[in-house]
C-alpha cells in the first residue's frame, strides 16, 4: 500500500478550507460554500469508510502506516491506524458532514469562515487519531484548540468570549504538562515513535510523574471531576455545530488518549493510579448526574450528563479488562452519536423559539410528533436502554468493573440510574406536559435537512445497539494485544 | 598580513555610511537616493557576508580581537536582513510625520555597523566599541521623531538608562581586566578559574549590563516607555535586530572567557530567564497600547532566550538562536500589521483599535490570528517549535523547574494573546482603514505571515542551518 491514505484524509479538508477560501458568494447566498464543504467532507467520509473495509481485523499491528523524517534526527511524521484509532477516525469522518449540513439555520454571519474553521477541525481531529508519534499527537491535539476558539467566539451565544477564554485557558493548561513529559520522554529513551516506544518501554521510576503530566492534560480534556467546568460553559455557548464537534469528537480525543498512552506507555503507573482514576470517575459519574437533574437549560443538562458518560468511559478504560475497554470504546462511540444528536435535537427547537430553557417548552408532542419520536430514540440511547448502542457500551464497562472492583461497579451502576432519571425527566418536561406556550404551536415539525441529519445518526445508533459485532470485531485483536501487553509489562517489574 | 576579506562587510558598510553622509548633505533632497542606496548597501554587505565568511568555521584577526566564526556570519546576516526589512518598510511611516531624511538610513547603518563588530568581537575593548557606536546611532534614533514630545521622552529615558547600563558593563570589564590581565576573550578564559569574590561582582556587572541591553527583568524598565514612545518603525527595529546583536555577546560572554565559570553564572541566568518569563507575560494583560504590549511580550520572548543559554550546552544555544529568528520573523509579521493600520495620515497603535478588523479587513486579520497565536506559542505554528527547542534543550540538562515555569507563562501569555484576537473578530467593528499600502509593507507582512504558518513543513532547513554554531 503505497498511497498515502491516511495523510489524504488529514490533507483533504484542509485542502477543501483552502478551495473555500478562495470562493466567492454573493451577498447572503453561501450554497457554493456549504457544496464545497459538503463535498469535502463525504469524500473524507467515503476514503475512511474505504480504509475500513482494507483494514486487517486479525491483527493489531499499525496499518496503513506511513513513516517520513520529519525533523532531522528527532521527529518522524508517523501515521498509522489500528482497530482502536479505526473508529474514531471514522466517527470523525461521520460526524462533520453532518455538522455541515446543520449549519443552515444556527449560523447566520460569515458562514464560509464558519466552514473554514470546521474543516480545519477535521483535518486535526483525524491527525490527533492516526499520529503515532507523540509529538505529532501533540501537534494536532493542541492546533485544535485553534479553530474551536474561534468557532465558540465568533459564533456562539451571549456569553461566548468568557466561554471561549476558559476553554482555551483550561485546556491549554493542561497540555503544557504533557509537553514537558514528551519531551523528558525523548531525552529518556531516545525516541517519540509509539510504536518503538511500546516495545522499549519507559523504565518504571520515571512512570508514575511522566503519568501524572499526561494526565493533567487528558484529564482536562475528557473532562473528568473536578475540572470539567469549561466544558458546559463551552457547550451553551458555542453555536450546535460547534457543541455537537466538541461533544462527538473532541472529548474523545482524552479517551483515546488514555487508551493509547496512559495505558501503553505507563503500564505499571496505570496500575497505581487505577484508584484515583476510579474515585474520579465515580465522583463524575455520580455528583454530575445530579447536577444534571438539576440544570434548567437543556444544553447544560446534555454537557452534564456528558461528563458523567466520560466518567463512565474513564473507569472501563482502567479497568483493565477486556470487556471494560471494549465497553468505553464502544461507549464514546455510542455518546459521541448520541449526544451529536442531542445537540442537534436542542438545536432544532432553539432555532425556532430561541429558548434553551426547559420550562419554555412542553406539550409539544403532538404539535412536532416527528421530532419527539427522534428525540425520545436518542433520550433512550442516552440512557443505554438495550437497543441502542448506549447500552452495548454501559454493560460492558459494568462488566469489566464487577470484575476488577465489585464496590465502584455498584456506585457506577446507581450513576445508570441518575442517568435515566435526568434523561426521561427532560424529556418529559420538553415534550410531554401541558402547553405551556400558546407560541410553541406554532413550531413547525423538522425540515428535510433536520430530519435527514437525525435519521443519519439514528440509525447506526439503532444498529450497534442490536448489532455491535462490526464494532466488537474491529477494536478486539487490538484490545487483546493491549492488555496482553500490559500484563506482560507488570509480570515483569 | 591579515586575511581583510574576513572584515570587508564591516569595512563596506563603513565606507558606505560615510559616502552616504557626504552624498547627503552635499546633495538637495538626496533622501530617495539616500535610502535607495542604503538597502543597496545593506543587500550588497549581506552578500559580501556570506560570500566571505559563511565557509569560514573559526578564524581570528587582528592581534585575535575579532572572531570570524559560523555565529558571527549567521548573526550578522540575520542583522542585515532584519536592517533592510526595517528600512524599506519604514518610508510611509517616516513620510507620514515629514522625517524622510537622509540621517535615517545613515543612523539605522550605523547601527548595525556597531551591532557587525560587537557580533565578532572577541576582545573587551572592540566589544564596547561597537556597543557604544549602535546604542549611540539608536539614542538619536528613537528621539528620530523630534517634534513629538513622546520621541523625545523615549530617547532621553532610553540615553540616561543604557548610559548607565554601559557604565555598569565597564565596571565589570574593567574588574575582570583586573583579574584576568587581558582584555582578550580567550586569554580571560584560560585565566579565569578561580573563585574570587570580586570576580563574581565583575561578572555580575557585565551580565547586567547586558541584561539592560536585551531588556531581561529586572533591567527591562526603560522598554515599554522607549517602545511606545519612538517611532513605529524605530521600535520594530528596537526589538528585532538590537536583540539579535546583544544576545551574540551575551552567549559569547557566557560561553568564552566565562566558560570555567558556569557555577556562578548560571543561577543568574536562570534567574533573569524565569523572571522575564513571568514578569513579561503578567505584566502585559492590563496594557492598552499595543507597542507596549509589544514590549513586554519582548521582555517575556526575551526570557525564552535566556532559558535556551542557562542550559549551558550546544543545544541550548542553537534552540536559543533558533528562537530569536523566529521570534524576529514574528515581530516583523506584527509590526508590519501594526504600521497597516492607517486612516488618513493618522497611525493608530491602542488595541481598541482593532475592534472588529475582522468584518472590513479580513485579510489583515487572518495574518494578525496566525501571528498572534504563533507569539503564544501554539502547533503547527512557528512560535511553537521556537519554543520546542528550547524546552527540548532545557529538559535535557533536567531543569525542570525551568521548564515548567516557562510552559505555564505561556499559559499566562495566552490570554493577552488571546485577548487581541477577541478584539479583532469578537467586536463590533469601526471605521474602515486605509488599503493603500506601500508594496513592501505587503510583502513582508505576506512573507513573514507565511513563514510562520507553513514553517512546520520544512522544520529542519533552520536546524541544519544554526546546528553549525558549536560554541562550547
Amino acid at each position: 500500500m503505497n498511497f498515502p491514505i491516511l495523510s489524504s484524509l488529514i490533507l483533504l479538508p484542509t485542502v477543501g478550507a483552502l478551495f473555500l477560501f478562495f470562493t466567492k458568494d454573493k451577498e447572503g447566498n453561501n450554497s457554493t460554500a456549504k457544496y464545497v464543504a459538503l463535498f469535502t467532507t463525504i469524500v473524507n467520509f467515503l476514503i475512511s469508510i474505504y480504509l475500513w473495509i482494507y483494514f486487517d481485523q486479525s491483527t493489531s499491528n499499525f496499518q496503513f502506516v506511513e513513516d517520513r523524517t520529519w525533523i532531522e534526527g528527532f521527529i518522524n511524521y508517523k501515521v498509522g491506524v489500528d482497530g482502536i484509532s479505526i473508529l474514531f477516525i471514522i466517527l470523525t469522518t461521520f460526524i462533520t458532514p453532518l455538522c455541515i449540513i446543520s449549519v443552515n439555520n444556527s449560523v447566520k454571519n460569515r458562514l464560509r469562515d464558519f466552514l473554514i474553521a470546521i474543516l480545519i477541525m477535521e483535518s486535526f481531529m483525524i491527525g490527533v487519531f492516526c499520529a503515532l508519534d507523540l509529538v505529532v499527537f501533540y501537534l494536532f491535539f493542541e492546533a485544535g484548540l485553534i479553530p474551536m476558539f474561534l468557532i465558540i467566539g465568533i459564533w456562539g451565544g451571549p456569553k461566548r468570549v468568557y466561554s471561549a477564554f476558559k476553554f482555551f485557558l483550561y485546556t491549554l493548561l493542561g497540555s503544557v504538562l504533557m509537553l514537558v513529559a514528551i519531551i523528558s520522554i525523548y531525552w529518556i529513551t531516545g525516541t517519540t515513535d509509539v510504536i518503538q516506544l511500546y516495545e522499549l518501554g519507559i523504565d518504571a521510576k520515571y512512570q508514575n510523574l511522566l503519568w501524572l503530566a499526561f494526565f493533567s492534560s487528558f484529564a482536562v480534556k475528557t473532562p473528568m471531576w473536578p475540572v470539567h467546568t469549561w466544558l458546559p460553559d463551552a457547550h451553551v455557548e458555542a453555536p450546535t455545530a460547534g457543541s455537537v464537534l466538541l461533544a462527538a469528537i473532541l472529548l474523545k480525543m482524552a479517551g483515546y488518549g488514555f487508551i493509547r498512552f496512559s495505558l501503553g506507555l505507563f503500564p505499571i503507573a496505570s496500575e497505581v493510579f487505577t484508584p484515583l482514576i476510579y474515585t474520579l470517575s465515580v465522583i463524575a459519574i455520580i455528583f454530575t448526574s445530579f447536577i444534571a437533574l438539576m440544570q434548567e437549560d437543556m444544553k447544560k443538562l446534555i454537557a452534564y450528563s456528558s461528563v458523567a458518560h466520560m466518567g463512565f468511559v474513564t473507569l472501563g478504560i482502567f479497568t483493565l479488562q477486556q470487556q471494560g475497554i471494549e465497553g468505553s470504546i464502544i461507549q464514546m462511540i455510542s455518546h459521541g452519536l448520541v449526544s451529536a444528536a442531542l445537540f442537534l435535537c436542542v438545536g432544532v427547537v432553539y432555532d425556532r423559539m430561541h429558548s434553551r430553557m426547559i420550562n419554555s417548552y412542553g406539550g409539544i408532542v403532538t404539535i412536532i410528533p416527528k421530532y419527539s419520536i427522534l428525540f425520545m430514540l436518542f433520550t433512550l440511547a442516552a440512557l443505554g436502554l438495550p437497543g441502542t448502542s448506549g447500552f452495548i457500551g454501559e454493560f460492558l464497562i459494568l462488566m469489566g468493573a464487577f470484575k476488577d472492583n465489585f464496590l465502584v461497579a455498584v456506585i457506577a451502576s446507581l450513576g445508570v440510574i441518575l442517568g435515566a432519571a435526568y434523561m426521561l425527566w427532560l424529556y418529559k418536561r420538553v415534550v410531554f406536559g401541558k402547553l405551556v406556550n400558546e407560541e410553541l404551536k406554532n413550531m413547525f415539525d423538522l425540515n428535510r435537512s433536520e430530519y435527514l441529519i437525525l435519521s443519519c445518526l439514528a440509525v447506526p445508533t439503532l444498529f450497534f445497539g442490536f448489532y455491535p459485532d462490526p464494532l466488537i470485531n474491529t477494536i478486539e485483536v487490538s484490545v487483546t494485544d493491549l492488555i496482553n501487553m500490559h500484563n506482560t509489562n507488570i509480570a515483569s517489574k | 598580513m591579515e586575511n581583510l576579506n574576513l572584515v570587508l562587510p564591516e569595512i563596506f558598510i563603513s565606507l558606505s555610511i560615510m559616502f552616504l553622509l557626504v552624498l547627503g548633505v552635499f546633495k538637495k533632497n538626496s533622501s530617495i537616493i539616500t535610502f535607495n542606496l542604503s538597502l543597496f548597501a545593506i543587500l550588497i554587505t549581506a552578500i559580501i557576508t556570506i560570500n566571505e565568511t559563511f565557509s569560514v568555521s573559526r578564524e581570528t584577526l587582528f592581534n585575535e580581537s575579532v572572531v570570524i566564526d559560523s555565529m558571527s556570519s549567521l548573526m550578522k546576516i540575520i542583522t542585515l536582513i532584519g536592517g533592510f526589512l526595517v528600512l524599506v518598510i519604514s518610508s510611509s511611516y517616516l513620510k507620514t510625520f515629514k522625517i524622510y531624511n537622509i540621517e535615517y538610513p545613515v543612523l539605522i547603518l550605523s547601527s548595525i555597523l556597531g551591532m557587525m563588530v560587537m557580533i565578532s568581537s572577541n576582545d573587551l575593548i572592540v566589544f564596547y566599541m561597537g556597543l557604544e557606536l549602535q546604542s549611540l546611532a539608536l539614542y538619536v534614533l528613537a528621539t528620530y521623531n523630534r517634534d513629538q514630545l513622546k520621541s523625545s521622552e523615549a530617547g532621553l529615558k532610553y540615553f540616561v538608562l543604557s548610559a548607565l547600563s554601559s557604565g555598569l558593563l565597564l565596571y565589570g570589564c574593567s574588574l575582570v581586566y583586573g583579574f584576568s590581565g587581558s582584555t582578550n576573550f580567550d586569554v580571560i578564559s584560560n585565566q579565569l578559574n578561580s573563585n574570587e569574590y570580586v570576580l563574581t561582582f565583575g561578572i555580575v556587572f557585565i551580565l547586567v549590563g547586558l541584561a539592560f541591553k536585551i531588556s531581561a527583568v529586572p533591567f527591562h524598565m526603560w522598554a515599554p516607555d522607549v517602545y511606545e514612545g519612538s517611532p513605529t518603525t524605530v521600535t520594530l527595529f528596537f526589538t528585532m535586530v538590537p536583540k539579535i546583536a546583544a544576545l551574540t555577546v551575551f552567549i559569547r560572554f557566557l560561553y568564552v572567557p566565562f566558560l570555567n565559570l558556569i557555577d556562578q553564572w548560571q543561577m543568574i541566568i536562570i534567574f533573569l530567564s524565569i523572571a522575564s518569563m513571568v514578569f513579561g507575560a503578567v505584566a502585559a494583560i492590563g496594557q492598552t497600547n499595543i507597542k507596549r504590549l509589544i514590549a513586554y511580550s519582548s521582555i517575556g520572548h526575551i526570557g525564552y532566550t535566556l532559558a535556551g543559554l542557562a542550559t549551558a550546552s550546544n543545544e541550548g544555544i542553537q534552540s536559543s538562536i533558533i528562537y530569536i529568528s523566529i521570534y524576529v520573523v514574528m515581530n516583523l509579521a506584527l509590526f508590519s500589521c501594526l504600521l497597516m493600520l492607517r486612516r488618513k495620515d493618522q497611525y493608530y497603535e491602542d488595541i481598541e483599535d482593532l475592534s472588529g478588523l475582522s468584518k472590513n479587513h479580513p485579510l489583515l486579520s487572518l495574518c494578525l490570528l496566525v501571528i498572534l497565536f504563533s507569539l503564544a506559542g501554539i502547533p503547527p505554528l512557528a512560535g511553537f517549535f521556537a519554543k520546542f527547542y528550547v524546552f527540548k534543550a532545557v529538559l535535557e540538562q533536567s531543569m525542570f523547574f525551568l521548564a515548567i515555569v516557562g510552559l505555564l507563562s505561556t499559559v499566562v501569555a495566552a490570554f493577552y494573546y488571546l485577548r487581541i484576537i477577541k478584539i479583532i473578530y469578537f467586536d463590533k467593528e469601526k471605521d474602515k482603514y486605509d488599503t493603500d499600502h506601500s508594496l513592501w509593507l505587503k510583502f513582508s507582512l505576506t512573507v513573514s505571515t507565511i513563514l510562520i504558518l507553513l514553517y512546520f513543513i520544512f522544520p529542519s532547513q533552520l536546524i541544519e542551518v544554526v546546528s553549525r554554531i558549536n560554541i562550547i
